[in-house]
C-alpha cells in the first residue's frame, strides 16, 4: 500500500510540473490522455465495478457536452453551474436505460446492443434537432486569450490541462474511497456472482442503478469538458460509436475494475499511437485509418494474451496484489 | 403521397430486405451455434462489398459469377478465424469475446479504409437501370434478381442444416455444447464450419447489396447493428425469423425514409430494436429459452 | 410464535410437482435434517425459503411474518442465511473480502466488518488464508467460506444445502463440530444432506422428503427404521 501511494504522489507531482518543459504538442497529448483516462474511469464504474458492459458511452459524453453547451452559448449559464445541469441530465439517461434493462432482465450482450442502440438513436436524433445545430454543428464562441476565466473556462490550453488533470485525479481517488466502502463491495460481489450477491441481503437492482447512474454523470462531466475545449459539437463525432469504443480502450487495456487501468491504458495507447503518426509523417507518409488499426491490434493483443489487462500483469510483476 | 410511390418504395424495401436477411441469416447462423457475438459482421460484409468491386473492376466479373469465389474465399477465412483465433475464447467471459470480435471489426474496417480509401466505390451494370413494370408498380431488375439469390441461397442453407448429417451435427453443438462433445462430434471443427457458412451468406449478400447501394469502410458497424436488429426482432435461433426480420427492417426503413427522412431511417431501426429487447426479447419467432 | 413454519407449500415446473403441499416446522434453536432421494424437493423448498423463486401455493412464516415470494435479499436481511449446492464463492475477491461483503449487511463502516469477518474466519479455521484469493482455496475451503460468509450476515436460521458433499470423514467431523458449536450458541440451522453421518451426528429432528411429499418424521434413529424410509432408499423387499 505505501509503495503504491508514493508511487501515486510522485506521478501526480510530475503530471502538475508537466506543463513548465513541455511543449505545446506534448501538452495537448498529456491532455487528450488525461481526458481518456477519465472518462475510461467514469465507464469503469460501469462494467468494472458493476459488471454491465456499456457500449454507447458516448451517449453522455455527448448528452453532457450539448447541454452545457447549449446553456453556456445560448442562455448565458456559465459551466460551473451548467455541469450540474448536464449530470442531472445524464444521471437521469443511465437511470432510464438501467431501469429498462434491470427490470426486464436484459444483461451482458443485450445489454452491450441496448447502449448502442440509445446512442445511436440519439445520434441520429441530434443530427435533426434544429436546437442543436443539427448536422452542422454547435459552436461556442472562440476567445483566444491567455488569461484564465476558469469561471467561463474560457484560457489557453494550459488552463484545460489543469482542469482535466483536476478531474481524473478527483476521479480517481472517488474510485479508490468507493472501492474500499460498502459500493465497492457490493459492487464487485455483483460482478462476480450475482445470485451469491442475493442471497447476502444485497439488492442487486438498486446497486447496479446506482453504479449506472454514477458512471452516467461521471461521463457527462468529460462532455462538458469536451464542449468546452473543442468548442465545436457534431452529432456524427460526439456520439458516434468509435467515440464510444475509444473510451474503453483504456481500460480494457489498462485493466478493467482496476484504479490504475483506465489511467495506464489511456496513457500507453494515446502515446503509442502518437509515436505511430510521428513515424508516418517522418516518411511523409499519411494513410487514414492506420491509427486505428494500431488501436485494433493492441486490442486484438492484449484480448488474446492479457485478458485482465496490462495493470494486473505489471502490479504481478512489481509485487504489488490487488 | 401518391400510391404508386409508397407501393413502389415498399417493393423496393422488401427485396432490399431479403438481402439483409441473407446477412443477418449468417449472424444467426453464427450467433445461435457458436454462441459469439459477431461484431466484425457488418464489417466482413462491407470486406465483401469491395471484393466484388475489386472484381469487377479488374475483370468485369459480375456479381453474380462473383459470388462464388467470394463467398469461398471468406468461407475459408471464417473457418481460420474461429478456428485459430474464436475457438480459444469460447470459455472466456462474455465481454472477453466481445472485444475480441470489436477489435477484428476495428481492423477490418480501418483495413479497408487504409487499402481502398474514404471515397465510395460501386459497380456499374447496364442491368442495374432497367426494371419490369408490373401495372404502376416497378420492379428494379438488379434487386429482384439480388433478393431472387439470397431467397435461394436461404433455402439451401435451411435444407443443409434439415437434411444433411453435418448440419444437423451442428444443430445438435447449438442445443447442447457438452453433449455433442460426448457424443464424439468434433466440436471445434464444427463451430468453425459454422463461423464459414456464416461468413459464406455475408459474403453473398454483400455482393448483392453492392448492386444496389455504393460501399465506404465506414458502413460497417451501420450493418453490423442492423445485422443486430433483425436477428433479434425476427428471433435469434430461427432462420425463418432471420429473412423475416430482414423484410421487415427493410420495409420500415423504406417507409422511414419516405416519411420521415432519409437519414432517419436506423432510427426507426433503433427503437424497434430497444422495444424488442424490452418487451419480446426472443423476437417475433424465436423461442424462448 | 413458530420459529420456521412451512405450511402447505407446493411448486411445480411445467407440470412436473417437485413440491406437494408440504408442511414443517423448525423451531427455535433447533437443529433440522431434511433428507431424501436425489430429485425428493429438497433444494426446491430451500429455494423457496430463500426467496429464489416463490411456491405456487401456501405460506411460508418467520417470526411471524410471511415471506413467501420474498426477494433473496430482503429474507437474508430478515434473518435467513444459506449456503449453495454448489459452491459460488466471488472467485476475484479474497477470503476476508468474501465475507466483509456478508458483514456489510449488518456494518455500515468497513473496518468495523473486517474485525467481525477476522473473528468468523477464526471460527472457521479460514483466518490464516485471509488474504489468499477465493479462487486459490481447496473444496472443502470453499464450503468453509460459503458456511463463514453467509454468517457475517448475523443470521438467526441457517440454511445449508449438502454442505458436506466432496469432504473425507475427518473434513466432515470438523464441519460437524463447528456446526454443533453454533447451534449451541443459539443458530437455528435446517439442512439438506445427505451424508448420513452427518446427519446421526447433528440433527435433533430429521424429515424425509420423497417425490415432492414428506414419508417420515422423527429422530435420527427413528427415521432410519421407518419402513417407508427404507423402502424409498433401498427399494421394496421381494420375494424370491
Amino acid at each position: 500500500m505505501k509503495r503504491e501511494a508514493v508511487g501515486l504522489l510522485v506521478l501526480l507531482l510530475l503530471l502538475v510540473f508537466f506543463p513548465l518543459f513541455a511543449s505545446s504538442y506534448a501538452l495537448s497529448v498529456v491532455t487528450l490522455i488525461l481526458f481518456f483516462a477519465y472518462a475510461g474511469q467514469a465507464w469503469n464504474v460501469m462494467m468494472g465495478f458493476a459488471g454491465q458492459l456499456s457500449l454507447g458511452h458516448s451517449l453522455y459524453v455527448g448528452v453532457g457536452a450539448y447541454v452545457a453547451a447549449i446553456l453556456f452559448q445560448t442562455y448565458g449559464v456559465g459551466p460551473w453551474a451548467g455541469v450540474w445541469i448536464s449530470m442531472a441530465a445524464c444521471a437521469a439517461l443511465g437511470a432510464a436505460i438501467g431501469f429498462l434493462a434491470f427490470r426486464f432482465g436484459i444483461s451482458g450482450v443485450y445489454f452491450a446492443l441496448l447502449t448502442i442502440a440509445f446512442a445511436e438513436f440519439t445520434r441520429i436524433g441530434f443530427d435533426h434537432l434544429t436546437i442543436t445545430g443539427g448536422p452542422g454543428g454547435f459552436f461556442l464562441k472562440v476567445s483566444q486569450r491567455e488569461s484564465w476565466d476558469l469561471l467561463n473556462l474560457r484560457g489557453p490550453p494550459i488552463m484545460f490541462y489543469y482542469v482535466i488533470l483536476a478531474l481524473t485525479a478527483g476521479a480517481f481517488a472517488l474510485c479508490a474511497l468507493l472501492l474500499r466502502s460498502r459500493a465497492g463491495y457490493y459492487w464487485r460481489a455483483i460482478r462476480e456472482d450475482e445470485a451469491a450477491a442475493q442471497a447476502l441481503g444485497i439488492n442487486t437492482f438498486r446497486w447496479k442503478m446506482l453504479a449506472v447512474i454514477l458512471s452516467a454523470a461521471m461521463t457527462a462531466v468529460a462532455g462538458v469538458f469536451n464542449a468546452f475545449y473543442y468548442n465545436n459539437l457534431f452529432p456524427e463525432q460526439v456520439f458516434h460509436i468509435s467515440r464510444s469504443i475509444e473510451i474503453i480502450l483504456g481500460p480494457v487495456i489498462g485493466g478493467v475494475g482496476t484504479l490504475f487501468g483506465p489511467v495506464l491504458g489511456a496513457g500507453v495507447l494515446t502515446t503509442l499511437s502518437d509515436g505511430i503518426t510521428e513515424l508516418l509523417a517522418y516518411y511523409n507518409l499519411e494513410i487514414p485509418g492506420v491509427k486505428q488499426v494500431f488501436y485494433g491490434v493492441v486490442l486484438l493483443l492484449v484480448v488474446m494474451f492479457l485478458p485482465h489487462g496490462i495493470w494486473p500483469a505489471l502490479a504481478k510483476r512489481i509485487g504489488i496484489f490487488r | 403521397m401518391p400510391f404508386d410511390l409508397v407501393a413502389n418504395v415498399a417493393v423496393a424495401g422488401v427485396l432490399t430486405g431479403l438481402v439483409y436477411g441473407l446477412m443477418a441469416l449468417g449472424l444467426s447462423v453464427i450467433f445461435g451455434v457458436v454462441r459469439v457475438v459477431n461484431f466484425a459482421h457488418g464489417e466482413m460484409m462491407t470486406a465483401a462489398m469491395y471484393a466484388a468491386v475489386v472484381l469487377f473492376t479488374a475483370f468485369g466479373l459480375d456479381p453474380f459469377l462473383a459470388v462464388l469465389p467470394v463467398a469461398a474465399v471468406f468461407f475459408a477465412l471464417g473457418y481460420a478465424l474461429q478456428a485459430a483465433v474464436i475457438n480459444p475464447f469460447i470459455t472466456r467471459p462474455e465481454h472477453s469475446q466481445f472485444m475480441l470480435l470489436v477489435a477484428i471489426s476495428i481492423i477490418l474496417v480501418n483495413g479497408l479504409l487504409m487499402g481502398f480509401g474514404p471515397d465510395a466505390k460501386n459497380v456499374q451494370l447496364d442491368y442495374q437501370l432497367e426494371s419490369w413494370a408490373l401495372g404502376k408498380l416497378l420492379f428494379d431488375k438488379a434487386r429482384v434478381y439480388a433478393a431472387l439469390l439470397a431467397l435461394a441461397v436461404s433455402a439451401a442453407l435451411f435444407a443443409f442444416f434439415r437434411f444433411t448429417l453435418t448440419g444437423k451435427a451442428i444443430r445438435a453443438c447449438a442445443d447442447n455444447h457438452l453433449g455433442a462433445l460426448v457424443v464424439g462430434l468434433r466440436v471445434k471443427h464444427l463451430y468453425s464450419l459454422t463461423f464459414g457458412i456464416g461468413a459464406a451468406c455475408v459474403a453473398v449478400a454483400g455482393c448483392m447489396l453492392i448492386l444496389l447501394v455504393d460501399v465506404t469502410p465506414v458502413l460497417g458497424p451501420s450493418y453490423t447493428l442492423l445485422a443486430f436488429v433483425i436477428v433479434i426482432v425476427g428471433g435469434l435461433g430461427s432462420m425463418g425469423g432471420a429473412l423475416l426480420g430482414g423484410v421487415l427492417i427493410g420495409l420500415s426503413e423504406a417507409m422511414a425514409g419516405l416519411f420521415i427522412a432519409p437519414s432517419a431511417k436506423s432510427m426507426f431501426s433503433f427503437a424497434l430494436l430497444i422495444l424488442v429487447l424490452l418487451f419480446r426479447p426472443q423476437g417475433l419467432l424465436g423461442r424462448r429459452t | 410464535m413458530s420459529f420456521l413454519e412451512i405450511n402447505q407449500i407446493s411448486k411445480s415446473f411445467r407440470g412436473l410437482k417437485a413440491v406437494s403441499a408440504t408442511s414443517f416446522e423448525v423451531e427455535r434453536g433447533g437443529l433440522v435434517a431434511l433428507i431424501g432421494p436425489n430429485g425428493a424437493g429438497k433444494t426446491t423448498c430451500f429455494n423457496m425459503i430463500a426467496g429464489v423463486f416463490a411456491p405456487d401455493s401456501g405460506k411460508i412464516v418467520f417470526e411471524g411474518r410471511e415471506i413467501q415470494g420474498r426477494r433473496p435479499d430482503e429474507i437474508c436481511a430478515a434473518g435467513i442465511g444459506r449456503t449453495f449446492q454448489i459452491v459460488k464463492p466471488f472467485a476475484g475477491l479474497s477470503v476476508l473480502d468474501n465475507v466483509m461483503v456478508g458483514a456489510l449487511l449488518r456494518e455500515s463502516h468497513a473496518g468495523e466488518a473486517r474485525k467481525r469477518s477476522l473473528r468468523i474466519l477464526e471460527k472457521l479455521k479460514l483466518d490464516s488464508k485471509a488474504d489468499l484469493p477465493a479462487s486459490s482455496l481447496t473444496l472443502p475451503d470453499r464450503k468453509r467460506l460459503e458456511v463463514a460468509r453467509a454468517l457475517a450476515t448475523r443470521p438467526k436460521l441457517l440454511l445449508l444445502d449438502e454442505v458436506m458433499a466432496g469432504l473425507r470423514p475427518t473434513e466432515c467431523d470438523q464441519m460437524v463440530e463447528v456446526f454443533r458449536e453454533l447451534n449451541r450458541e443459539g443458530l437455528t440451522i435446517l439442512l439438506i444432506e445427505h451424508v448420513m453421518r452427518a446427519v446421526m451426528a447433528l440433527a435433533q429432528r430429521v424429515i424425509v422428503l420423497h417425490h415432492g411429499e414428506i414419508i417420515a418424521r422423527g429422530t435420527p434413529a427413528e427415521v432410519v427404521r421407518d419402513p417407508a424410509v427404507l423402502e424409498c432408499y433401498l427399494g421394496e423387499e421381494t420375494e424370491v
